[in-house]
């Protein structure tokens, strides 16, 4: 393979290699830029520059023991925690002795069955198809008889079905999105602690007043202002995605990708028995692309739904991260927890506690007679400052209109409380 | 605490040795990043839970390699005047009517002597790029996900070329570029082209064997046994599923308490007791405290028997 880098790189040429074992030859940074290439396929995104580092840094540090050498690339390659795990698997496969990687091809190929192939660890899928490209399409006209399962396990009450989309008659979900697009975000603008220039600000900018009074030469003094400059909080998504609010989910996906498009910041959750990050998903511009990635990525669709234990897990693990800087949370289920118990009143509680605005979005709420009585309901409502319904494209405008400061009590969730009580 | 300013070191094991001689155990993955950083003038991007001695690296850097530490705290609104430089408005003015009253009303000397460097109060992002005689400073950029992306973009700019512009007095660069150490908690992702100019590394919580070591050195005079119990007994916290798992930071504070009581082993009661030293979050210690202490006691005294 001609490679643009060869020339520069001859100086490594004949220097010998023992990470990449016995009489494999001593074409060391060949190898290395061979490796960012597979990286680059497996979606740790590395750049040319990151390649340079790289050969500096072996050089630097020598190629001594297979640990340094493993560190040293970690060190130049992975800028982010996430990419540790396909690294490792990619080293290791890369890397390694001639066998394991005849194993590899051999699982690729077709066999007879003699017993289940032992399931391999998480990110080598990824690593696997971007080693083996080539190998994959060459091979791709026999697959269609032999199907090689090795990812998925089945749990009792997830349902590995992917969601199908088409419910709603083609020409009412062309209407929707384009009206969803159409919403106009009238924009919640949070203070910050930034101050910029603001002619009716309160707080005196003396540098600005200084630069004007020196251009008067000192003789008198010209106030300038500053105030606080202003932007928008991020929003958190938490969308419930169980049996019972399968008719809504699509449209509100189609929502939330909306709102990503027009805000910088929306990290958005789906959940049911488990909780999926499908952030990244949505970020993609075309819409029908982006919730594809969606439901490829989420496993337990219509399922049942398990509220405390998806919000324990948001909790945990992704409320320090996407919370921080006055987040506003949008909580989109309808509340009908499968065995409400003290931990949801806990976890709701906290998920309150960490956020800004909680506003809880019930399609329920779509029927006239609707009481809180359900025991689910009851437990969640205390916790939240608002409480809309969001059936339907209307409801969606309210929502939008309600993200900007009009908020009003329309949404105020004790009023559900004392009609019950 | 050396004053004479070092080299930087030549290998990774230099590196571990020099960190070894501050008291600081690192695990050869960091020590090798940190040698990198330093050999090829790259920033160094740690990040990790709260705890773990992110900040302390940059502390022990200068202070083994005989550096000035120059610490930027960053917080929510943190912008050039509080980070690069600001102008001492109360004296500029007062020279302003000096003059004035004096006579002098010749605007472009006023103007001159007004903006020099009398009056340019230094921030930490300048002081960094100031010459230094005993070679480059260290600049640690603390807690950086508390500020905000204008920050970020300003920062990434300085950290390109090091050098900043002052308008009113030109550019500063630079000489020597300073190591930089730039820690994270990671309560919001940093954007990735600051990441790239940079060496990353997550710093992890140690294994049973660093920590020990860590105990050891850093509270002296402890029971041997209390140390091995101690570290244990956190080892298998960390396990467990708490909101927040104690930090390095949370170990020694434990040791030293547990010192102070005069304890010479775990027992459940003083456990109990000083649980707010490790866990900061009433949900976890409610669910420690009590038989939940005496079980996880037993179950680090049966895996040190079974040790041996």
């Amino acid at each position: 393979m001609a490679d643009p880098l060869a020339p520069s790189l001859s100086g490594f040429a004949g220097r010998p290699s023992p990470a990449s074992g016995g009489g494999e030859g001593g074409r060391l940074a060949d190898n290395i830029v061979h490796f960012a290439r597979a990286l680059r396929a497996a979606g740790i995104p590395v750049g040319p520059g990151a390649v340079l580092d790289a050969l500096e840094a072996v050089q630097a540090a020598g190629v001594g023991a297979k640990d340094d050498f493993y560190w040293t690339l970690h060190a130049v390659f992975v800028k982010r925690h996430e990419q540790s795990i396909v690294f490792e698997q990619a080293f290791r496969i890369f890397f390694r002795k001639r066998g394991y990687l005849d194993q590899l091809m051999a699982m690729m190929l077709p066999q007879a069955p003699g017993g289940p192939p032992p399931p391999p660890p998480p990110a080598a899928t990824r690593v696997q198809d971007a080693l083996f490209a080539d190998l994959q399409d060459k091979l791709k006209p026999e697959e269609r008889e032999i199907e090689l399962d090795t990812t998925y396990t089945v749990s009792d009450r997830e349902l590995l079905q992917k969601k199908d989309f088409a419910q709603m008659t083609a020409a009412e979900i062309a209407a929707a999105r384009l009206a969803i697009k159409r919403m106009v975000l009238s924009l919640d603008e949070v203070k910050t602690r930034r101050l910029a220039a603001d002619r009716r600000g309160h707080i005196i900018d003396m540098r600005r007043t200084l630069r004007a009074s020196m251009k008067a030469g000192g003789a008198f003094i010209d106030l300038k202002y500053l105030g606080l400059k202003t932007k928008l909080p991020p929003v958190v998504a938490l969308l419930d995605i169980s049996g019972s609010m399968s008719d809504y989910t699509r449209l509100f996906l189609h929502f939330l990708h909306a709102i990503t498009d027009a805000r910088k910041r929306v990290h958005t959750f789906l959940f049911g028995t488990r909780l999926t990050n499908v952030t990244r998903a949505l970020k993609a511009r075309d819409p029908d692309e982006a919730l594809s990635l969606c439901s490829a990525s989420v496993l337990d669709w219509s399922g049942g739904t398990r509220i405390a234990t998806s919000l324990h897990a948001f909790n945990k693990s992704w409320a320090r991260r996407v919370l921080g800087q006055g987040a506003i949370v949008l909580l989109i289920t309808d509340g009908l927890e499968r065995d409400p118990d003290d931990r949801l009143a806990f976890e709701i509680d906290r998920l309150h506690r960490s956020c800004r605005r909680l506003i809880w979005l019930n399609p329920l709420l779509r029927f006239e007679g609707f009481e809180a009585k359900a025991k689910g309901i009851q437990t969640i409502l205390p916790h939240v400052d608002e409480f809309r319904p969001i059936h339907n494209l209307d409801s969606m405008a309210e929502l939008t209109r309600a993200l900007s400061a009009q908020g009003g009590h329309a949404g105020d969730p004790k009023q559900w409380l004392r009609r019950v009580a | 605490m050396t004053t004479a300013a070092r080299p930087i070191p030549d290998s990774i094991d230099a590196t571990l040795h020099l960190l070894g001689e501050a008291d600081y155990l690192a695990d050869r993955s960091l020590a090798t990043v940190l040698f990198l950083a330093l050999r090829m003038g790259r920033p160094i991007f740690l990040e990790g839970e709260a705890g773990v001695g992110k900040t302390e690296i940059a502390k022990v850097l200068s202070s083994t390699l005989g550096r000035r530490l120059i610490r930027l705290q960053c917080y929510e609104g943190l912008d050039v005047a509080a980070a690069v430089y600001e102008w001492n408005y109360a004296e500029q003015m007062i020279a302003i009517r000096l003059a004035e009253a004096e006579g002098n009303i010749d605007r472009d000397r006023l103007s001159h002597d007004v903006f020099s460097d009398r009056f340019l109060i230094k921030r930490p992002l300048l002081q960094a790029l100031e010459p230094d005689t005993a070679g480059a400073p260290v600049l640690l950029i603390d807690e950086l996900d508390r500020t905000d992306e204008a920050f970020e973009a300003f920062l990434l700019e300085v950290l390109a070329d090091f050098q900043v512009t002052i308008p009113e007095l030109g550019t500063v660069k630079a000489a020597h570029p300073p190591i930089v150490v730039i820690t994270s908690n990671r309560t919001r992702e940093i954007h990735d082209a600051l990441k790239r100019r940079c060496l990353y590394h997550w710093v992890g919580y140690p294994n049973a064997e660093r920590e020990l070591a860590i105990v050891r050195t850093k509270v002296p005079g402890i029971g041997k046994k209390l140390s091995q119990e101690i570290v244990h007994f956190v080892q298998a916290l960390r396990k467990q599923d708490l909101f927040k798992a104690p930090g390095v930071a949370e170990t020694l504070d434990w040791a030293s308490a547990l010192t102070e009581l005069d304890a010479v082993a775990l027992d459940p009661a003083t456990v109990s007791d000083t649980l707010g030293v490790l866990l900061k979050y009433q949900d976890d210690i409610a669910r420690l405290e009590g038989s939940g202490a005496k079980e996880l006691i037993e179950q680090v005294r049966a895996e040190l028997r079974a040790a041996e």
